[in-house]
């Protein structure tokens, strides 16, 4: 069953494009990446579901229900953390988390504290002394801390350490083992690519692509390199072949295609070495980019 | 209403009413001490009045007043705490929302599980009961400062009533109109030069206009409407007060619906 849905999702501000015609569907249960450049619209999608900005066109909706129109019951299942850090001014990180647990059911003050404990958050600081890092945090605490069914989070890991990250995916993986949906917003592709089932592209306010993030991996290109001695690069100028580039006695490419194509044509040479590789998602990424 | 925003929000201008009270106060109390002396030279004091030109007594709506007595002199100094009250009401008005927006609490708070409608109202009941707040204590400070310092000398009891009753209407005027202007510009960065502007704004427009006899400009100052001097010697409303009551409906409905309809704006 779809949980969020975009049709024709869009927005302008004023003449300012937003996003244009975004449309796309995530199932029950998914980890749902959300990848492109920054001012690509990742953002605007977000919060045109937390109805902080009301769409030109098209609809967004949550459960099958219009994210607008239904805003207040809905949202008493989302959780959002927002890509800025915020604070109230003088307020400690307990009175915010407490503030926050107020708005929902019972049991989420309770959960506040083992958020915390997780994400070894101190609550007794004052929001406004912390670091990025920390603020993120008690974003993160604050999205989480009602076990909302949706959870959209907009660039959640920018600011936090190697050691912390991991443990905020645990708690999103947990989060979802235990049946929560996750829209994952973010420009770092190696980030969503270690959580994600499926991702969609985003760029210049258009989705360019959606693909199951194996797919994205696995029908797409090789990375290949060949190592050996009288290489003559154009041989290797074939159909499929891209990014074809020449080093000190070594040719390295992407290749689409018939993998039996490229391998005849490396058995021609004298081989010394020879990797087959999976792209990474950024190098993926590069052409949706140019 | 939500009490859970009502109880935050009245917490966080919970030093701004103090402060506001304890200054609206002090200059109460401290104008009226003056208040003894001044009236014992009375002549001396009407004498020195009718030599001020014109102009300047009626840019502080002075004309016609006898300073010797209660009223007379509590209305003079009634002006300053006016401007004072302005100035607070308009700082609420806003900041009621653009503050949530400046500083990105604005994406916290909408995200959660309650309308815009409940959120601007309990706001608004907040920053009123702050208001509130600051109108008793002119109440408690203008009533024992009159009775420690008249020196037995008496006063109708009525238009001073009148007069500290405008209060509420006074403060509501320039919280819901700087509501409604916070709503109408894109971004308020820093409130202390709206409130200042709108403040000051209103209260020239109201001196000038009188110095210069132009009555359609000053019609739209409550400093107008409200003009103490006029209310101390009518010991009745100016029909005048009807347009601030207009205005306060028109800048309410209006805050609250463009407040549904707002595109909140982000960080970059």
């Amino acid at each position: 069953m779809s949980i969020i849905e975009a049709n024709n999702l869009t927005k302008y501000y004023g003449k300012a494009r937003g996003i244009v015609d975004v449309s796309f569907s995530v199932d029950e249960g998914e980890i749902f990446g959300f990848i492109g450049p920054n001012g690509a619209g990742k953002s605007t999608t977000i919060r045109l579901f937390c109805s902080l900005i009301y769409p030109s066109g098209g609809s967004a909706e949550i459960f099958g229900k219009d994210a607008i129109k239904f805003g207040p019951e809905i949202r008493q299942e989302i959780g959002y953390l927002p890509s800025e850090v915020f604070y109230y001014e003088g307020m400690k990180v307990l009175d915010l988390l407490k503030y926050s647990a107020s708005f929902y059911k019972e049991g989420s003050t309770k959960r506040l504290y083992e958020l915390a404990d997780i994400m070894e958050l101190d609550l007794t600081r004052r929001i406004d002394d912390l670091s990025y890092g920390n603020k993120k945090k008690v974003g993160i605490v604050q999205g989480l801390l009602h076990q909302p069914k949706v959870i959209f989070l907009d660039e959640p890991t920018a600011g936090l350490d190697p050691l912390i990250q991991q443990k905020f995916f645990n708690l999103i993986r947990e989060e979802n083992k235990n049946g929560a949906t996750i829209f994952f917003s973010s420009h770092i592709l190696s980030v969503v690519q270690k959580i994600c089932s499926r991702v969609a592209i985003i760029r210049e306010g258009k989705i360019v692509e959606i693909q199951d993030i194996r797919t994205l991996q696995k029908d797409n290109y090789k990375k290949i390199r060949v190592t050996a001695s009288h290489l003559d690069e154009t041989r290797f100028d074939v159909d499929g072949v891209s990014n074809l580039e020449k080093e000190d006695g070594a040719v390295s490419f992407f290749f689409k295609g018939d993998i039996n194509l490229i391998t005849r044509l490396i058995s021609e040479h004298d081989v010394a070495d020879v990797t087959i590789e999976e792209p990474t998602l950024e190098e993926i990424f590069i052409h949706y980019y140019e | 209403m939500s009490t859970n925003i009502f109880k935050l929000e009245f917490k966080m201008h919970l030093k701004s009413v103090i402060t506001w009270s304890l200054g609206v106060s002090a200059l109460i109390f401290l104008y009226f001490a003056l208040f003894p002396t001044l009236a014992r030279d009375a002549e001396l004091l009407n004498e020195m009045m009718a030599q001020f030109p014109e102009e300047l007594l009626l840019a502080f709506g002075m004309t016609g007043i006898d300073l010797a007595s209660v009223l007379g002199f509590y209305s003079f100094l009634f002006l300053f705490a006016q401007i004072c009250l302005a100035i607070q009401a308009a700082n609420y008005g806003f900041s009621l929302v653009s503050i949530e927006e400046r500083d990105l609490t604005a994406d916290f708070l909408l995200a959660k599980p309650v309308g815009r409608t409940q959120i601007m109202t309990s706001k608004l009941l907040a920053a009123f009961s702050g208001l509130t707040i600051t109108n008793i204590v002119v109440w408690i400070v203008s009533f024992g400062a009159i009775n420690l310092f008249r020196e037995g000398r008496s006063f109708e009891t009525k238009p001073l009533l009148l007069l500290l009753l405008s209060i509420v209407v006074f403060q509501l005027v320039f919280l819901s109109v700087g509501l409604v202007i916070s709503l109408l510009v894109k971004r308020v960065r820093s409130v202390t030069p709206f409130s200042m502007a709108l403040a000051f704004g209103m209260y020239v427009l109201s001196a000038f206009g009188s110095m210069l006899g132009d009555s359609k400009l000053e019609n739209i100052t409550p400093f107008k409407h409200f003009e103490p001097n006029y209310i101390i010697q009518n010991a009745a409303y100016d029909p005048l007060v009807l347009l601030s009551v207009a205005a306060i409906l028109v800048s309410l409905v209006g805050s609250y619906l463009l407040y549904a309809k707002r595109d909140i704006p982000s960080a970059v």
